[in-house]
């Protein structure tokens, strides 16, 4: 355990090396060209990343001195979020060229962000967990409120910001209690030393206020108040990057602590997660219906469907655990899918986010339409279709798990929740058409909603290989 | 080749149901009819080079296999399944052809073949199978394609309510035999015909918890069994359904209810001889509810105005006929009496339907009469129609029901007595309503219109062929087969298919002369009845009918079994349905969620929105609430 093995963290490695070789890149050149230029290098640097994280194979490494994980779980959270991540950055650069906001510093705090993350899901301690969060959270803080001249970008970040920095004083402070409680900041110690006796109040306390921390992360209601107003505020891009990775890390990461740290007073906190999750499910699919915004909509949409993650997570079990996993990969292919449309609103070259804008859509742009159409009833959960699956898996482990009560809720957000997924639908094919967006849509945002609504269709026939997957990276927890 | 046989239908029903648009109208009649001629001749074959040995099993595949209980898609042929073969495509074919005549000015045609093609094999599937499962598959596939055709016409109400009086009447009979069959698996552990059957005989005697109640194991399955047998044979109280159904086409009426669905039944209590043999009690019911069917279909045919009801209480009667035969115990007069009726019973109908042909569509026998010389070829086959349903020597009737009447008498119980005079009643008035036909419809004053009589025509040949060949079967069927089916040919004939051995048969041979003769004169007293009162002397029949009254009413209104059935079913479902659906679907449950959707959860998101106010430190109170709030979720935990 006591040596660097730095063939372990080599994605984190290339991220990293990337980022800073990208920042010199761009201190040294000048213009838009060569902001777009560090983009697609950025693009490079994440697929590289991707690729080596999926070659990965083998049994559970560790890395510095053993406060570095990389095992089944982080390399299936780091493919999926390397992958998810560089889509984004594509699909962005028309964004921010109309937005005269394509700086090099865009492409290089998303590579910073994406390596918090990478940090985020290998952490096998409590101070390099506290590290990769605060990286990954500054960047995005920075990420919010990039385009300067817009009050509300500005307004978005700072409000990210300093909940932000409440939340990060929340983890904090937990975490002290829990060092206090159990001697050690690394989770297999803490994990030791709850084996041996009952759990006292202070260290109790911690255990909530870490989740707390984490809870804010993944916009968990009652911590998720400022997802609308950030996802609303900061540039479309970057709420669709906020919708994506970082919830993939902020969950992966809340997995590893419950279960690895934690895993021995299970019993303690799925009562914290039950609550989080049907508070989530009811407040997204509730708080949801009254949006005009597309984005905010998303925002509300990411709350109840972290809720339905965490249903995975209640239960307690490997189970759990893989169906949360597979319930992320889906969620991420679906939400590119959605953002990659949205941001190819313009009417007259301004981008428009209401959602009457897409009335009568069905007449314009057909198989937009439908494929966006495919991406909302896969939302909802409706059969065949991916989002039914990921459903599914977690329902299924909540059922195993006896968590009937949950489960009733979970029912009644399901429900709740397809009235505005479906409304969607409703207005794009019933409603008369509004006037038409700026055409024609652009070849990178069209292959992207084209090919997450294919995934979301064929899902179905065997999964495309991703239960698999999970199952073998859930299997770090079975005891 | 027997998979030959009950596949061929199938691929006629997919060809014309499937592709008709392809392969043009006309093909898609003549496709399936060759098909099931083919199919017909080779069941001919089979018939012929059949065997008495141990039955031939054909395996296709195993259908699932699931615990103890593993069903295999196989064909069992010995004699029993070779009798019905041939009754079934034998008289299908027929019906194909004569459809072809029939059903020349409908627009659906590729439907109807399609419908009666998938009918067959339905009811080839269920003859043929060697399993309860596949049995059953079979007769919810008769039941589906009788649904269909008796609702072919679906633009008249009808035919669309016949049809789901039909359907839902065979499901209480359904309902009956999969309990049997459920029985059968929780008794026996295999759904297996050879190894239910070899077990029989261990089982005989000893009883179960059935219902709360302790009963006999095989008089129970035995009594189950037979309720599903109810449902298909139209018997005393399941019977309701068969009249009605004669709002499908004619040639349906002549497959369905001559030759095939209503036998299945037939063959059901048959095919189960070992257990019924072991099962008296259960026998006895059969021989009893037999017996009453017969006597009351045969009374409610004698005041019956339309052509094909007269008809369908016939087919009603006769089937009777058929269970108190099985129920004594006579399973091969039983099976006799359903070769030589589907020959007779099949002529009939589609005699009937060349006279409604001849009228444009005309089913009222009081708007008819002296058509004899109008559609001469008709009334000739009808006449022989009728002298073989009446059994007259030598027709076909005479020695397949004279030996039901016989058999029932030498059962020597009293069941079996109450089934002998029953049958000697009934034979008596199933001479009067089937010569009351002949001559009201061919005899007599014309009765309708004279455009009518102008516009009658005899049917054309395609029409009047099948009828021949079904002719000649009527003619000759009694003669040529009573010596391997009753007589003493039998006992090679039938080797194991049947089980009982025959005595009772053995026994009929010896009955006293008067049991022999008794039918007979019975049948003639009827004929001469008939004669008097519609042909001596006209006009009689309408002081009887003023003099009767109350009896003519509860006789023409069919024993007011359906405004029975109504008043007790019918009526109070549709009040519980109407209950639920106003006050449980609408109010209750649409309320509910009207309620919810268009009330609470608004509200909700309103008073949500007022929380999201977008002021930072109302949202981080919300955090520091959420935070004291889970540490108390967390602290009370722990167990």
């Amino acid at each position: 355990m006591e040596t660097l093995n730095l063939l372990a963290a080599g994605p984190e490695l290339i991220l990293a090396a990337g980022a800073i070789i990208l920042l010199m890149f761009g201190v040294f050149t000048k213009g838009e060209s060569a902001a777009v230029t560090t983009l697609w290098l950025a693009v490079g640097v994440l697929v590289l990343a991707g690729i080596f994280a999926y070659a990965q194979t083998g049994d559970t490494e560790y890395a510095f001195g053993g406060v570095f994980v990389s095992d089944g779980v982080s390399r299936f959270a780091n493919v999926f979020m390397f992958f998810g991540s560089a889509v984004v950055l594509i699909l962005s650069r028309d964004y921010m060229i109309r937005a005269k906001s394509m700086l090099f510093e865009f492409p290089v705090l998303v590579l910073f962000a994406v390596l918090g993350m990478a940090m985020m899901v290998s952490s096998a301690d409590l101070i390099s967990l506290y590290v990769g969060l605060e990286l990954q959270s500054l960047s995005l803080y920075v990420l919010a409120a990039f385009r300067r001249d817009s009050t509300r970008s500005t307004e978005a970040g700072l409000k990210y910001f300093v909940l932000g920095a409440l939340s990060s004083g929340l983890l904090l402070y937990g975490s002290s209690f829990v060092y206090g409680y159990a001697g050690s900041t690394e989770f297999v110690a803490i994990a030791e030393r709850l084996k041996d006796g009952d759990a006292g109040v202070g260290f109790l306390i911690g255990l909530a206020l870490v989740i707390a921390g984490l809870a804010f992360k993944i916009s968990a209601a009652p911590f998720h108040m400022w997802t609308p107003d950030v996802y609303e505020g900061a540039p479309t891009p970057i709420t669709a990057f906020f919708a994506t990775a970082p919830k993939v890390a902020a969950s992966v990461l809340l997995v590893r602590v419950l279960y690895g740290a934690f895993g021995e007073v299970a019993d303690h906190w799925w009562q914290i997660i039950w609550f989080l999750s049907a508070a989530s499910m009811l407040v997204g699919g509730v708080a949801a219906i009254g949006q005009t915004d597309i984005k905010r909509l998303m925002a509300y949409s990411s709350i109840g469907h972290m809720g339905f993650a965490m249903l995975g997570l209640a239960a307690g079990t490997a189970k759990g655990a893989e169906s949360v996993l597979i319930y992320l990969a889906i969620y991420l292919v679906m939400n590119i899918g959605v953002f990659a449309f949205i941001l190819s609103m313009r009417r007259d070259g301004v981008h428009v986010t209401k959602i009457d804008d897409l009335a009568g859509l069905w007449k314009a742009d057909g198989l937009s339409t439908f494929c966006l159409g495919v991406l909302m009833f896969s939302l909802a959960g409706i059969p065949p279709l991916a989002g039914f699956w990921a459903k599914f898996y977690v329902f299924q482990a909540a059922v195993d798990a006896g968590l009937i009560w949950l489960l009733i809720v979970a029912v009644a957000g399901t429900v709740i929740s397809c009235f505005y997924y479906l409304r969607i639908v409703k207005i794009m094919v019933f409603d008369d058409p509004a006037d038409a967006f700026d055409g024609p849509m652009l070849i990178e945002n069209r292959l992207t909603l084209f090919g997450s609504a294919v995934l979301v269709f064929i899902f179905v026939v065997g999964g495309l290989g991703v239960p698999e997957m999970a199952a073998e990276a859930a299997s770090v927890f079975a005891k | 080749m027997v998979s030959a046989i009950v596949l061929m239908p199938l691929l006629g029903c997919l060809l014309a149901g499937l592709f008709a648009k392809s392969l043009g109208e006309r093909m898609a009649q003549l496709i399936p009819t060759g098909l099931l001629i083919a199919s017909a001749i080779l069941s001919w074959i089979v018939f012929a080079n059949g065997n008495t040995a141990d039955p031939e099993i054909v395996t296709w595949f195993t259908w699932f296999s699931s615990g103890g209980l593993e069903v295999v898609w196989s064909l069992r042929v010995d004699t029993l399944t070779r009798v019905m073969l041939v009754v079934v495509t034998s008289v299908s074919a027929l019906v194909h052809v004569y459809s072809m005549g029939y059903m020349e000015h409908d627009p659906s045609k590729p439907r109807f073949f399609s419908y009666l093609s998938l009918f067959t094999f339905a009811m080839l599937m269920l003859v043929t199978s060697d399993n309860f499962v596949q049995m059953f598959f079979g007769w919810e596939g008769v039941g589906v394609a009788s649904y269909l055709l008796i609702g072919f016409w679906h633009h008249k109400d009808s035919a669309n309510e016949a049809a789901m009086k039909a359907f839902i009447v065979n499901r209480v009979g359904d309902f009956g035999f999969a309990l049997g069959i459920f029985g059968i698996f929780a008794v026996f552990g295999s759904l297996s015909f050879d190894t239910v059957f070899e077990a029989l005989p261990e089982m005989a005697g000893s009883t179960f918890m059935f219902l709360g109640w302790e009963m006999d194991i095989l008089n129970t399955l035995g009594m189950l069994l037979f309720i599903g047998a109810m449902g298909k044979s139209a018997q005393f109280l399941l019977h309701t359904w068969l009249p009605d159904a004669m709002e499908g086409p004619t040639p349906v009426s002549a497959l369905i209810h001559a030759a095939t669905m209503v036998t299945a039944g037939v063959f059901l209590v048959c095919r189960m001889s070992p257990l019924y043999e072991l099962a008296d009690g259960a026998s006895t019911f059969i021989t009893y509810i037999g017996a009453f069917t017969a006597f009351f279909a045969a009374t409610v045919g004698l005041v019956q105005n339309d052509i094909k009801r007269i008809v369908a209480y016939s087919t009603c009667s006769q089937l009777g006929y058929m269970f108190f035969a099985a129920g004594v115990g006579a399973y091969e007069a039983a099976m006799f009496h359903l070769f030589t009726h589907a020959f007779f019973k099949a002529l009939l109908f589609l005699g009937c339907g060349s006279v409604i042909h001849a009228l444009h569509d005309e089913q009222d026998i009081r708007k008819m009469g002296g058509m004899w010389s109008i559609i001469p070829l008709t009334y000739l086959l009808m006449v022989v129609g009728t002298m073989a349903l009446t059994g007259v020597p030598p027709f076909a009737g005479y020695f397949s029901k004279d030996m039901v009447i016989e058999a029932a008498h030498s059962a020597h119980t009293n069941a079996g007595l109450f089934a002998f005079w029953v049958g000697v009643i009934v034979a008596m008035m199933t001479a009067f309503y089937s010569w009351r036909l002949i001559f009201l419809v061919f005899h007599g004053e014309r009765n309708n219109t004279p455009e009518v009589y102008k516009a009658a025509h005899e049917s054309p040949k395609i029409m009047l062929i099948p009828m021949g060949i079904l002719f000649i079967g009527s003619i000759l069927a009694g003669i040529f087969f009573n010596y391997i089916f009753i007589g003493d040919g039998a006992h090679d004939f039938w080797g194991n298919s049947i089980a009982g051995g025959q005595h009772i048969i053995h026994e009929a041979h010896h009955s006293p002369t008067w049991v022999k003769k008794a039918p007979f004169f019975a049948m003639l007293i009827g004929s001469g009845m008939a004669l008097w009162i519609y042909i001596a002397r006209p006009g009689m029949a309408d002081k009887i009918r003023e003099s009767a009254g109350v009896a003519y009413d509860f006789l023409l209104n069919k024993w007011y079994m359906d405004e029975l059935y109504n008043w007790i079913f019918v009526k109070p479902a549709m009040w519980v349905g109407r209950f639920f659906w106003m006050k449980g679907d609408g109010a209750t449950i649409d309320g509910a969620i009207n309620g919810l959707s268009m009330g609470v959860i608004p509200t909700l998101t309103g008073f949500y929105g007022r929380l999201q106010s977008g002021y930072v430190f109302h949202y981080a109170l919300a955090m520091i609430g959420g935070v004291a709030l889970i540490i108390a979720v967390a602290s009370t935990g722990g167990h």
